[in-house]
């Protein structure tokens, strides 16, 4: 698997979409800084920027790149290796290579901006892991989006629509059904509707670790009632790995039956 | 060795191929002919496990080919279209596949066959349909294994390199192999093959030489005679 993981890799990094990728980001990064003056305001600006924007690329890019490698992953299907590693190395390369760009990226003008003398830096951190999560998940489920559909404008359209509901129409319907049933205890319900969202979920961390009670929310208060700031960390970023294997282990599944 | 039995596979409602039963022991060229539909990519796509099979054995080598991947050692494989990563050169492709399949191999010699050296380290999108088709050759024949699958081996080559593509199959049939070729040019097939597997509608029609197939169908050339199964079936 090493090896499929290591050519897509390369292949990727090579292409133009990677360093305009990784452009966006620094340039991002150096005006953030440069407007806010600020740390730790550019690291909550970045925090909107990324939550909406990771999963975006993050299924644009997988889809992308499943069709496009069509013929390649068809030469490798003819050699002595097996499915999954195929699948799962193809997937890793992309997701990884997204990820690099996204820390290399946000990294260097935080780096030169003086983030290792500052307080900030583990909310720094968390913004990347949080990131590289948003990235794992929503590239693994373009995977499995393109893996059920032979047809490229179907597949792009799923992918979008899923991009679409996990991150605004979800946040909507969720934002109703409190409203329709504010009568009722909601805690549990709330909690769990965030749970079942990546999205979601990154922002109430996120925002848990910065410990803004304003902007936290009703569900990041209860979040943050329920188990605590530190034990918040904990189950969201649980529920953050079980969205990356979930996919991932349906990847592994799917490939052994498909036809090619 | 190669034994196929009962073999069935359908699409959703298509039926693809209906209980296909074929046996190669013998060494030599087969071509696997049939209309457009019939089922040749299928049958060759069945036997390196990219296709799976709702019904039927498959046996490559001695081993059963079901939930195996260790088998496919043995084949050498041509696919029909050649489409490679873009973002890498000619080089390192033949490289990564060595690497991928852990052997070395003659690429050497096959390039300068197909006189390839000027592309190696071109990037792939930039190369011609023509040349891709001649990496896409070295890439298969540059293993020595017992195994060679060609699913239209011709398209897009030139008079050159098509004349050096016989040769080479010639040589690698004088070494003992089991070669199966797909192809619609009929006067190649007529020129390289030793069998002809004719599938119809989802079975083997017809398996045997040339020459028999032409005292069963009473016509002197071998396109007619193609035709002529055709015909038998339509009429």
């Amino acid at each position: 698997m090493l090896k499929i993981l290591k050519y897509s890799f390369f292949d990727l990094i090579r292409s133009r979409w990677s360093y305009v990728y990784l452009l966006f980001y620094l340039l991002l990064g150096c005006v953030l800084l440069f407007l806010n003056n600020d740390l730790s305001k550019a690291v909550i600006t970045l925090m909107n920027v990324i939550i909406i924007l990771v999963p975006l690329i993050g299924t644009i890019f997988g889809v992308m790149y499943y069709y496009n490698s069509k013929e390649f992953t068809e030469l490798l299907l003819a050699q002595p290796i097996k499915r999954s590693t195929i699948f799962i190395g193809q997937y890793l390369g992309v997701a990884l290579s997204l990820s690099m760009s996204l820390i290399i990226g946000l990294g260097i003008p935080f780096v030169l901006y003086g983030l290792f003398q500052s307080n900030e830096i583990w909310d720094f951190v968390l913004l990347l892991v949080t990131g590289t999560f948003l990235t794992l998940i929503f590239t693994a489920l373009a995977f499995n989006i393109a893996l059920y559909n032979e047809n490229k404008i179907k597949g792009f359209s799923y992918s979008i629509l899923l991009w679409l509901f996990m991150a605004v129409i979800y946040d909507g319907l969720f934002l109703m059904s409190l409203i329709a049933f504010q009568s009722y205890p909601l805690d549990s319900f709330s909690i769990g509707a965030t749970l079942f969202n990546p999205i979601d979920l990154s922002r109430i961390l996120i925002l848990l670790k910065l410990d803004i009670s304003a902007l936290l929310g009703y569900t990041g208060a209860v979040f943050q009632k329920f188990f605590g700031t530190g034990f918040g960390l904990l189950i969201s970023i649980a529920a953050l790995s079980i969205w990356v294997i979930l996919p991932v282990l349906n990847i592994y599944r799917k490939s052994r039956k498909k036809d090619f | 060795m190669i034994r196929i039995e009962q073999l069935h596979k359908q699409f959703g409602k298509n039926k693809v191929l209906k209980g296909i039963d074929l046996e190669i022991t013998n060494k030599g060229v087969f071509a696997i002919l049939g209309p457009n539909g019939s089922g040749k990519t299928t049958l060759i796509k069945a036997l390196l496990g990219m296709v799976i099979p709702n019904k039927g054995q498959l046996v490559v080598g001695n081993e059963n080919i079901k939930k195996n991947w260790k088998y496919r050692d043995q084949i050498d494989y041509l696919p029909q279209i050649a489409n490679f990563p873009a973002n890498l050169t000619v080089k390192e492709l033949i490289a990564m596949i060595k690497d991928l399949r852990n052997r070395t191999g003659e690429d050497k010699r096959l390039i300068s066959m197909f006189q390839l050296e000027p592309f190696l380290s071109k990037k792939l999108s930039n190369l011609s349909g023509g040349t891709k088709q001649k990496v896409n050759l070295v890439l298969t024949l540059m293993f020595d294994s017992p195994i060679i699958i060609l699913d239209e081996p011709t398209s897009g080559l030139d008079p050159i390199a098509l004349i050096r593509l016989k040769e080479i199959i010639a040589e690698e049939k004088a070494k003992g192999k089991i070669i199966l070729i797909t192809s619609h040019i009929m006067s190649f097939v007529e020129e390289m093959a030793d069998e002809i597997v004719f599938l119809l509608e989802g079975k083997v029609y017809f398996k045997g030489s040339i020459e028999v197939l032409k005292i069963q169908t009473d016509e002197s050339n071998f396109e007619h005679a193609i035709a002529n199964l055709l015909r038998q079936e339509y009429a």
